[in-house]
């Protein structure tokens, strides 16, 4: 039994159980330390993990910690065990999760370090960690699916920490809302799965679901029927908890929760399990390229509107929040048109980058007293050179400049895009346009936030321990050279290798295009974006009027879907629970208290505690006992 | 059957009626002591039939216990502690019948369901001629029926002790 | 001396014993009421001694024996109880002792 692997997740559970039961004892270093370790532990074992895995046979490890229970189907009993797998894919998860994990672990130790609640967060923290772990490891659909609730569950502990502000909790609330309906859809192609191939195992359905395509060569409509609708249903869990279309209201919300929460859950890795989910299944998607072309649709259509939303934003974590959801269109677009290894070279180099952008954004929100609003910042560049020159660091990888680890990815997954059977290339346009977007928020977001006049009256004061700057500068190395590191996944897409790419009908220019596009989205933003870049010395410089144009805010909104959930099925949710103030059934259900106390209410006049009236009811009963004995 | 009555029954009869009447004006009666009256008639006339019945020593008890020791402890009651005046606060007095409408409806039915009852059942004797005396009772009294007589012994020690207790001058003043 | 059938006997008893029920129900002054029961206790008695005097048993004049005691207890207590409700409430109607209601 591969102990090493097996004890993956127990790191950082032992720490989440010790700090719920004696968080409130413990001294904030001592919670820092068992947090913080816990998970530099599972980093750690994650890297020995890594060079194990290179020197396995089949690049595969699996270690079966126990046996879970048993689904008995037409077929005979299937098999649910507690069994980790461990293949290129769920190393470059592992990876990803611990290595990013500790190092926001680490930042939010000492970024937290004044709360009250402070081992609560940790131990949330360390807990999303091990559902997380789950969640990749898991070689059956049902311990995935736990994994997949326990994140959700945290993110909505996480997000709605602060629970005394009610904002916070509506925002958890939505969060969890949201997610649940994609969830619904995923328990319920679960379902499907199991009734089509009589098991759980992702392994096993891979393999069968590949052979009864074989079989029948394509042929069997009633199982590319089902195959289609399972992928489908899938899709549904993971557009709910990618926060992509049409699930994605909840994203900008859930910024409410503290900025690790938002570092860790919301760029880095929850919202990358619905991305590692397609990967995961990609047997079954291949065999539905219906259901692909889907895929790549949708993440092209989230990558625009969240491109367009970000370019109307104020909020500083909110144009990150949709600038995560625009990347992870990017992530599904790849997927969608079968580029599976960019699309998770994606996924990695994403978190690297955005986990910098929002702890670096933490830092300067916290240097600057919790001051969120872009309108209400500027200057920043003098004021908190270190925090800037972070920052723009993360922003030349979101823009993907050449050289940096999002110029490799990217340029991965728009490679691919052209020739590929289940994208095309209106797809392709769609991508550079995105790029384009891309460059242009970020840039705004540059010039707002750290250009211009100093609009923030105070004086700055930046944290400035050193762990934590450490810790921000080593993912500022990870995003830069990130791109260097050498993925090979091409034994975990084995099918993948199957789809043919045509050759020769692809145009010269493409991939000068595809390179150029950020630099054009910087000129264009370098005169459009004019005003908030230049310092002046007029007198109302500390003001910036905040553009209210009707479009403007249409764009702010979310580009109206909140309005539209909201008008479509919250209201009239609660117009139905307001005409049911009183509750039918339990009207229903008082009409027995009703009738009892009517029964009581004729009865009592029997009691009246007139002896007259006792005996006369005596005389009746006699008379009545005579009557019907006689009879 | 009133063919071959003795006349001497004929007696029975006219007693009978006569304490029906009486018990009748005893419970339609306003005054008291006149009721207690009419109920000592009800109770001599009743002795009456208990000797023409065969009973002798029933209607001496009847006549010495019942009317003689009874009803004059109702007199004496109703005269020292003056009870006597009715004071019922909702009853007007010249209501008369209509107050007892209902009891008499109920009463009435259960009359004619007893003598239906009666005269369905196997009640076609008569009574027989011979006299059960003194001696024929004292020999039931101090035989089988000899517990009986000490519990009833025990009942009258009762009602004394209960008789003495509630009727004591109210010294405490406390509750009925 | 006699051929008077029990049927006639029984319903002299149960026209007394109507007659005391009547009263018992339909009069407010508990001393009226007292003195009813004691009519119905006499009719019973009679009912008794016709019995007796049928099957010639001396069992029927004990058992009258016995409701004779029986009716002079209750008379006793009765009135003892009756004096002091008369101290109480100044008045005899039973419908005042109605503290069981409801």
């Amino acid at each position: 039994m591969n102990v090493l692997l097996a004890s993956l997740p127990f790191y950082p559970l032992v720490s989440f159980l010790l700090l719920i039961f004696f968080g409130k004892k413990l001294s904030w270093q001592l919670a820092a330390t068992i947090s913080v370790s816990s998970m530099a532990i599972a980093a750690l074992v994650s890297a020995m993990l890594l060079v194990d895995l290179s020197v396995s046979q089949h690049q595969v490890m699996t270690v079966n910690l126990w046996h879970w229970f048993d689904l008995s189907s037409e077929s005979g009993n299937a098999e649910v065990n507690v069994r980790f797998y461990l293949d290129g894919l769920s190393a470059v998860m592992i990876s990803v999760v611990t290595g990013v994990g500790f190092l926001i672990h680490l930042f939010a130790a000492i970024y937290m370090k004044s709360d009250a609640n402070f081992s609560r967060f940790m131990a949330y923290m360390n807990l999303f960690i091990v559902a997380m772990l789950i969640l990749v490891l898991a070689d059956n659909l049902v311990l995935l699916y736990l994994g997949w609730e326990g994140v959700g569950l945290c993110s909505f502990l996480l997000i709605g920490f602060w629970y005394q502000e009610k904002a916070n909790v509506l925002a958890a609330r939505k969060a969890f809302i949201v997610t649940r309906i994609g969830d619904t859809s995923m328990v319920i192609g679960l379902l499907l799965l199991f009734n089509t191939f009589g098991l759980l195992n992702i392994e096993a359905v891979t393999t069968l679901a590949k052979q009864a395509n074989e079989l029948t060569g394509g042929q069997n409509t009633a199982l590319g029927d089902d195959i289609y609708w399972i992928a489908l249903l899938l899709l549904g869990g993971a557009v709910g908890k990618s926060a992509q279309l049409p699930l994605q209201t909840w994203l900008p919300d859930a910024m409410a929760g503290p900025t690790p929460v938002s570092a860790l859950i919301h760029a880095a890795t929850m919202v990358t399990a619905g991305v590692y989910l397609i990967a995961r299944m990609h047997g079954i998607f291949l065999l539905a390229p219906e259901v692909m072309n889907y895929v790549a649709w949708l993440g092209a259509l989230t990558l625009l509107l969240a491109g367009i939303a970000a370019l109307a934003q104020t909020d500083i974590k909110r144009v990150l929040a949709y600038s995560t959801m625009s990347q992870i269109g990017y992530m599904m677009l790849a997927l969608g048109a079968g580029a599976w290894t960019a699309g998770v070279f994606h996924l990695m180099t994403h978190a690297f980058f955005k986990a910098l952008l929002f702890l670096t954004a933490g830092a300067v929100i916290y240097a600057l007293h919790h001051q969120q609003n872009l309108f209400k910042m500027g200057g920043l560049l003098k004021k908190l050179p270190f925090e800037s020159g972070l920052f723009i660091i993360g922003l030349i990888c979101l823009m993907a400049l050449p050289g940096t680890s999002g110029f490799f990815s990217k340029e991965a997954i728009i490679a691919q895009l052209w020739s590929s059977e289940t994208a095309g290339p209106m797809l392709w346009w769609c991508a550079i346009l995105g790029a384009l977007l891309t460059s242009i928020y970020s840039c705004r977001l540059f010039f707002l936030g750290f250009l211009g006049n100093c609009r923030f009256n105070e004086k700055a004061q930046p944290d400035k321990s050193t762990l934590l700057r450490s810790a921000l500068a080593v993912l500022a190395l990870l995003s830069l050279f990130g791109g260097l590191i050498p993925l090979d996944l091409s034994l975990v897409f084995t099918m993948a290798t199957q789809l043919p790419l045509v050759q020769g009908m692809e145009p010269n220019w493409l991939h000068t295009v595809a390179i150029v596009t950020p630099f054009i989205g910087i000129l264009f933003s370098w005169f459009y974006f004019k005003s908030y870049r230049i310092t002046s010395d007029v007198a109302t410089k500390h003001v910036l009027p905040i553009n209210e144009g009707r479009l403007v805010r249409f764009c702010r909104q979310g580009l109206g879907f909140d309005s539209f959930y909201n008008s479509l099925l919250v209201k009239p949710y609660q117009w139905l629970a307001q005409i049911n103030k009183n509750d039918i059934f339990d009207q229903f259900i008082m009409l027995n208290v009703w009738y009892v106390n009517l029964w009581h209410d004729a009865l009592i006049l029997v009691q009246n505690g007139s002896l007259r009236w006792y005996l006369a009811a005596f005389g009746l009963a006699i008379m009545l006992l005579l009557g019907v004995s006689s009879l | 059957m009133l063919a071959n009555l003795a006349p001497i029954d004929s007696l029975f009869y006219f007693a009978g009626l006569v304490a029906v009447i009486a018990s009748l004006k005893v419970v339609t009666g306003n005054n008291t002591v006149h009721a207690l009256l009419y109920l000592v008639v009800s109770l001599l006339a009743v002795a009456v039939c208990f000797y023409l019945m065969g009973a002798p020593f029933a209607a001496g008890l009847e006549v010495i216990v019942y009317a003689g020791a009874i009803l004059v402890l109702f007199v004496f009651a109703v005269l020292m502690f003056g009870l006597g005046k009715d004071e019922t606060s909702h009853a007007p007095q010249n209501k008369g019948l209509a107050n007892m409408f209902g009891a008499m409806v109920l009463a009435f039915a259960l009359l004619i369901e007893m003598v239906i009852i009666i005269n369905n059942g196997d009640m076609q004797q008569s009574l027989q001629a011979n006299v059960i005396d003194s001696k024929a009772v004292g020999i039931m009294l101090y035989g089988p029926y000899l517990l009986a007589v000490e519990i009833a012994s025990f009942l009258l020690l009762a009602g004394l002790l209960a008789g003495y207790h509630y009727a004591k001058p109210d010294l405490t003043g406390g509750a009925l | 001396m006699t051929s008077i059938p029990l049927f006639h006997v029984l319903i002299l008893s149960s026209l007394l014993f109507v007659i005391g029920f009547i009263g018992v129900v339909a009069r407010k002054n508990t001393l009226f009421i007292l003195m009813s029961l004691e009519v119905m206790l006499n009719a019973v008695g009679v009912a008794f001694i016709g019995a007796g005097s049928v099957w010639q048993q001396a069992d029927g004049q004990v058992m009258f024996i016995l409701i004779l005691t029986l009716a002079a207890v209750e008379a006793a207590v009765g009135l003892a109880l009756l004096i002091r409700m008369q101290k109480k409430y100044r008045s005899l109607d039973i419908d005042l002792l109605s503290q069981l209601k409801g």
